[in-house]
């Protein structure tokens, strides 16, 4: 039995909740009563994700994109296609009704995806050099060996545009080139690989599908700068991309691309990895380079910057993976058609983690002026559970919130500080209705104050103070003047401190507060919080025309706080109330009344 | 492999990008990928790779088969993902392939050619190295 046609039916929420199911079971009793059953074989899909123009079918191999079909449909699908060989024009996806009708790769939101960093990831093999090769591995470097001069490489990577993908933003060439000019003989070049934000996972991603891009880059770096060492900092919490980047740098030596006399051209360049035990400040850069030279992890003041005075007093370039990954493209494509993607200021692609309360976590690249919506609603397919959408966190505990207003931005460095978040390495988690913003801040201030190294007083301390005034508000003890305190000793950190940690901890707790002043206020006037996170404010109670006395709350309760006589309403004990909400849970009656 | 030079590494590389064009290992035609980051493992891929070796000895098509892993292909959410390139068939993803869909896959998708309900999503984006 061989199908000529493989018809795919989408069976995402989205899809199904419009009737997809029954446009499945209606194309497989046409093909029945048509005959042909055995020529073409429906299937029940995933999500194709694109949830607005659904139902969607898909015709393989001819790849046909129906959207909105409707059950009626399935015999002229089954009709035309598989007996005549021909698309059911009207079905087809059309960007508007008077548009052409379109083909599968040129519909934008599947275009909305644009892959360079992750273009190897989960199509080749990591633990094969060979595979990597086969995909335009190491061409870049046979360029940057043989072809092009140092400075040529440094003018190519500032002709493309690309800036660092760690956060800041600093453009990559102009990093290289000062590094460069720096006299000395020794210099270095160093991997940031110490991705600490909660919920990102981007680098590890891209050093378990393709670490032989960043291997590739950094000897590339070390060509154009003028050095013959690099180190890979890595967070010892990553076992398998350290295992994988291990094969990788063997693989290179075996094949001399990394090691003495590479490829012949008399250029040096050896790699070594340096792990990390996980401290969030070991990611700033002079922190991270104290921590490769054995001494405790704590940042320096700038300048001297690392490009002048980096690893053991040498000029050191240090690069973000993600940054890293870009180079090999930019040189084998050109600058050219790197420098086309992209918005005006931020070129090329940012790889996001997507998270939260979204229905289609994932891994995703999208190009720069991609906006918000785009990612969350289109990419992501939205909220879970057809919640409301509240806001984003970007750039993690660096980050702040964005809210619905604001989704429409293009994203690019500058677009998303003037929204008072930043870029961040690319964490992306989605709040919905449910997430107390007082709650969140306060997740990430106790992070912040976990991972300060103590070093400046601003950081120390600040960071502390400000948990505790979110806490207090969160118990329901908070006062207006609570919000004063907060914004000033978040404006003190944010401008006092000594490196971005502090710098940027007020970012998440500034953000909400502009943008939800009316909850931080409900907290402290009302003591109430509406999302019903905050335990301290959240009241139970029971009420005595609906209890019936069965008992069961009381019986459940770990306590125990709820008294009561057989058949008669009980009470909860407010004052021993762990508010655990097991009472609510268990009632059968919707006694319980949460507050 | 000794040290290369740059002819042997443009030989190296037009050779097993044919290779890897044909996605031919040795004569065997059909490539099962299996989707091998953290989340995929966390999710039980590796479980899932175990299994599929197991099922195609099981139905005697072990020799046309190459089972490889790869890093994470974006779809998290779905994991464990593998992915199925054979002829005569369209290259399918399959998500949410715990180990107990393993025999499944290899039964209806490498011995049967008909693909399995609910378990295909599509592929993230399109692929730049090709152009």
């Amino acid at each position: 039995m061989a199908y000529k046609n493989f018809i795919l039916v989408c069976g995402g929420t989205g899809c199904e909740s419009s009737r997809s199911d029954e446009i499945y079971k209606n194309l497989i009793k046409e093909a029945e009563a048509l005959g042909v059953s055995r020529d073409v074989q429906v299937v029940k899909t995933g999500c194709f994700g694109f949830c607005e123009k659904g139902p969607i079918v898909k015709v393989l191999p001819s790849e046909s994109f129906y959207v909105e079909v409707k059950p009626e449909d399935a015999r002229e699908i089954i009709a035309e296609q598989v007996i005549k060989g021909r698309e059911v024009t009207r079905l087809l996806y059309r960007k508007d009704k008077k548009a052409e009708t379109t083909k599968l790769q040129d519909i934008e939101f599947y275009q909305k995806q644009f892959r360079i960093v992750l273009r190897n990831c989960g199509v080749i093999n990591p633990e094969s050099i060979d595979e990597y090769i086969a995909r335009t591995g190491y061409h870049a470097l046979e360029k940057a060996l043989f072809e092009m001069t140092p400075e040529e490489i440094i003018a190519e990577m500032k002709a493309s545009g690309l800036r660092g993908r760690g956060g800041a933003g600093f453009p990559t060439g102009m990093k290289w080139e000062a590094a460069r000019k720096s006299p000395g003989e020794v210099k270095y070049i160093v991997c940031n690989a110490d991705e600490g934000d909660p919920g990102a996972y981007m680098d590890r991603s891209t050093i378990e599908g393709d670490p032989h891009s960043i291997l590739e880059a950094m000897v590339i770096a070390g060509r154009a700068v003028g050095a013959n060492f690099g180190y890979i900092y890595i967070r010892a919490e990553y076992p398998l991309a350290i295992e994988r980047l291990k094969i990788a740098i063997a693989q290179a030596k075996d094949y001399g691309l990394l090691g003495e006399n590479i490829l012949n051209s008399g250029f040096n360049f050896d790699i070594e990895i340096r792990l990390g035990a996980g401290a969030f400040v070991c990611g700033e850069e002079t922190a991270l380079l104290q921590s490769i030279e054995g001494k405790r992890g704590m940042p320096r003041p700038k300048p001297p910057f690392p490009a002048v005075k980096g690893l053991w007093g040498k000029p050191t370039v240090i690069n973000n993976v993600e940054t890293l990954a870009n180079v090999p493209i930019v040189l084998t494509r050109g600058a050219q058609w790197f420098s086309s993607i992209g918005t005006e200021k931020s070129k090329g692609t940012k790889v996001f983690a997507l998270t939260g309360k979204i229905n289609n976590s994932g891994l995703i690249e999208v190009p720069m002026g991609t906006t918000l919506r785009e990612i969350i609603f289109d990419i992501g397919g939205g909220i879970r559970n057809n919640k409301k959408f509240k806001g984003v966190q970007t750039g993690g505990p660096s980050g702040g919130i964005i809210v619905e207003k604001d989704l429409d931005t293009p994203i690019s460095y500058e677009s998303l500080t003037a929204l008072g978040s930043m870029m961040g390495s690319g964490g992306m988690i989605v709040m919905d209705e449910d997430d107390c913003v007082v709650d969140v801040s306060k997740f990430y201030m106790a992070f912040c104050v976990d991972e300060s190294c103590g070093k400046c007083a601003p950081c120390r301390i600040g960071t502390k103070q400000m948990h505790g005034l979110l806490d207090k508000i969160t118990k329901g003890q908070g006062e207006e003047e609570d919000l004063v305190k907060l914004e000033q000793i978040g404006k003190a950190m944010t401008k006092a401190s000594l490196c971005m940690l502090g710098g940027s901890a007020a970012n998440p707790t500034l953000s909400t507060i502009r943008h939800f002043r009316d909850e931080y206020l409900e907290h402290i006037r009302d003591r109430k919080c509406r999302a019903g996170k905050c335990k301290d404010l959240v009241v139970y109670e029971i009420d005595p025309t609906k209890c019936i006395g069965c008992g069961l709350c009381a019986r459940k309760c770990p306590v125990p706080c709820i008294t009561g006589e057989k058949k008669k309403p009980h009470v909860i004990d407010g004052s021993k109330c762990i508010k655990c909400g097991e009472c609510f849970a268990v009632c059968k009656f919707g006694a319980v009344i949460k507050r | 492999m000794a040290k290369m030079t740059l002819d042997q590494l443009r030989a190296l590389r037009a050779k097993k990008q044919e290779e890897l064009e044909r996605r031919n290992v040795e004569g065997k035609d059909i490539q099962v990928i299996v989707g091998m980051g953290t989340c995929g493992i966390a999710a039980g891929a590796k479980l899932t790779f175990d299994a599929i070796v197991a099922a195609l000895e099981k139905h005697n098509i072990a020799s046309r088969v190459v089972v490889r892993q790869t890093g994470c292909m974006g779809l998290c959410y779905v994991e464990p993902t593998v992915e199925v390139v054979m002829p005569d068939m369209p290259p399918v993803i399959y998500g949410k392939m715990t180990s107990e869909f393993a025999e499944e896959l290899v039964v209806k998708h490498l011995v049967e050619h008909s693909l399995l309900d609910n378990h295909i999503f599509d592929r993230p984006a399109v692929d730049i190295v090709k152009h």
